[in-house]
């Protein structure tokens, strides 16, 4: 972003004729350009690509060949069915509240799309900066579930109020764990800027933080599929139970800004996770690149960050075509006695962690920080100590469901030889 | 530089111009024929009965309640997330006690079958 900002300034400088102050407007032009490219260029591309790779990917895994009409390999199905979503006819039910109504579908997409302005897509290339990057995230993903309790509520429909309930238990269940996760991560950086924590994922400074922290990875990864509300945690929108839920008196636009709102989600939680886990655009020969040459540099990094969201992505999808849906009371189960247990322990153990290597600092408050006992070991001995520290966790929380497993089947067993005597 | 929330407000405005002009370009091309049966709700293609804002499960009101505490506890912990490396070892020690507080409130939380699906 900034070298790009640097080049439109010197454009702007030069040509006289645009008669703006370069110094105050290049930035804000160059951020005009990239938001609207954001909004209305790469949101809708997200959900036309993904309905047209998820009805693929999910067709091969259940043995089908999915959409192969409309143009070579069925490519412009998507793009078909965005046609004849704009001219469907929109229906209103009677009853419903109006307002909330039509606002519900708009609010959710408009959530969705904002993630993407903290995202890091390549060295120097974000949106902004922010210093709160994953808390102001937390704050704009959880606005797309008033959204869905909108749409759910003013619908004057039975399915899909009961839909936007189901979708804030959830969602309110897995933002504990979620929340805690990037907590765990912004400890180990020492920064919620998502650009700060790219940084610190470079070999030099310890690596991916899958590979530091893989027990944080996975409640993180599974809250967001949650928060997203996909299979297998898709009860919002559960067709064989709720028919689908709180869109279900939705037709025509508002049911496909629906559509891009969870497609345009879904990618911001892989684009995250790739952020937050995967090193973000880190991979071979880019800071090198960069060094050298910004524009090529920034070209290698958008094609390691669109290999990393791919991945994800693609489990994704695969989560979606293998996994059964959970019931509601697993689920809820699942994310209060588990996840946010677990990720409680995994905070503190790997705030132990970090302090053991914690670099000496004068903090300029009247008193000095020593460094850690393990402080020379650096980067590199940090994520070797809390990948060991993960696989302990994850090892005494296995140890703890086998008992607590246990335990609950033999009372199972216990009441089923009541009832037989 | 510049206020980095500016590009948030930019990116305000280009969101809703997706669904504002989405809807627009819709409202020219889509038909509008109106009738009390396309109107009506949806319910297993029967007479919908009743009013759908009905009572609900009181659980999900007690899960709201119980994941306020964790919200909060959470916004708490942020700030002690960044300052963590500006912070003495006592910081780690305090924040053991305020979690095991948390915590022992979901212990309580569970053990009054307040998580539990009924």
């Amino acid at each position: 972003m900034e070298q790009l900002i640097n080049w439109l300034a010197n454009i702007l400088e030069n040509t006289s004729w645009w008669g703006l102050p370069a110094d105050v407007s290049a930035a804000v032009i160059v951020w005009s350009v990239y938001g609207f490219i954001l909004a209305l260029v790469v949101a809708p591309m997200a959900m036309i690509v993904l309905t047209w790779l998820e009805r693929k990917i999910i067709a091969r895994i259940q043995d089908r060949i999915g959409p192969n009409r409309a143009g070579p390999f069925g490519l412009l199905q998507a793009v078909a069915d965005a046609i004849k979503m704009l001219t469907k006819e929109d229906t209103t039910p009677a009853g419903a509240d109006r307002v909330p109504f039509n606002i519900g579908p708009g609010l959710a997409a408009v959530a969705a799309i904002l993630i993407y302005a903290v995202i890091p897509v390549a060295p120097g290339i974000v949106g902004t900066d922010l210093n709160i990057g994953i808390f102001y995230i937390v704050a704009v993903g959880s606005f797309g579930v008033l959204g869905i309790l909108m749409a759910g509520w003013s619908s004057n429909n039975k399915y899909a109020l009961l839909g936007a309930f189901r979708a804030v238990s959830q969602l309110v269940s897995y933002e504990i764990p979620m929340v805690l996760s990037l907590i765990t991560i912004a400890v180990v950086a020492g920064s919620m800027s998502t650009v700060t924590i790219v940084d610190k994922q470079s070999w030099v400074n310890g690596g991916w933080y899958l590979i530091a922290m893989p027990v944080t990875f996975l409640l993180f990864f599974l809250s967001s599929v949650a928060e997203v509300g996909r299979s297998p945690f898709d009860l919002l929108e559960a067709d064989s139970e709720i028919v689908a839920g709180f869109h279900v008196e939705y037709s025509g636009l508002k049911f496909g800004l629906f559509m891009i709102a969870e497609y345009v989600h879904a990618l911001a939680v892989a684009a995250l996770t790739a952020t937050l886990f995967l090193g973000g655009w880190h991979g071979p020969f880019v800071t090198q690149l960069t060094a050298s040459s910004p524009v090529a540099g920034a070209i290698l990094g958008h094609i390691y960050f669109l290999l990393k969201v791919g991945v994800i992505v693609f489990i994704l999808m695969w989560f979606r075509g293998t996994l059964p849906r959970f019931r509601i009371d697993q689920l809820l189960d699942f994310g209060w006695k588990f996840m946010t247990p677990v990720a409680l322990l995994n905070l503190l153990v790997t705030a132990f962690v970090v302090k053991l290597f914690q670099p000496g600092v004068s903090t300029g408050m009247g008193y000095a920080i020593s460094a850690g006992p393990l402080a020379s070991f650096g980067g590199v001995g940090q994520t070797i100590a809390l990948l060991i520290a993960n696989l302990l966790v994850a090892f005494l929380v296995s140890l703890a469901v086998r008992a607590f497993a246990r335990r609950s089947k033999a009372q199972a067993l216990r009441a089923v030889a009541a009832v037989e005597n | 530089m510049q206020n980095p929330y500016i590009f948030v407000g930019i990116l305000v405005l280009a969101a809703l111009l997706l669904p504002v002009v989405g809807l627009g370009v819709a409202w020219f091309l889509r038909p509008h024929k109106p009738n009390p049966f396309k109107q009506s709700t949806y319910e297993c293609g029967i007479e919908p009965i009743g009013d759908a804002w009905v009572q609900f499960k009181v659980s999900y009101y007690i899960y709201a309640l119980v994941f306020v505490v964790f919200d909060v506890e959470s916004v708490f912990l942020f700030p002690w997330a960044v300052a963590y490396n500006f912070l003495p070892l006592y910081a780690l020690l305090e924040v053991i006690i305020f979690v095991a507080i948390l915590f022992f409130a979901l212990v309580y939380a569970w053990r009054k079958d307040a998580l539990k699906w009924i």
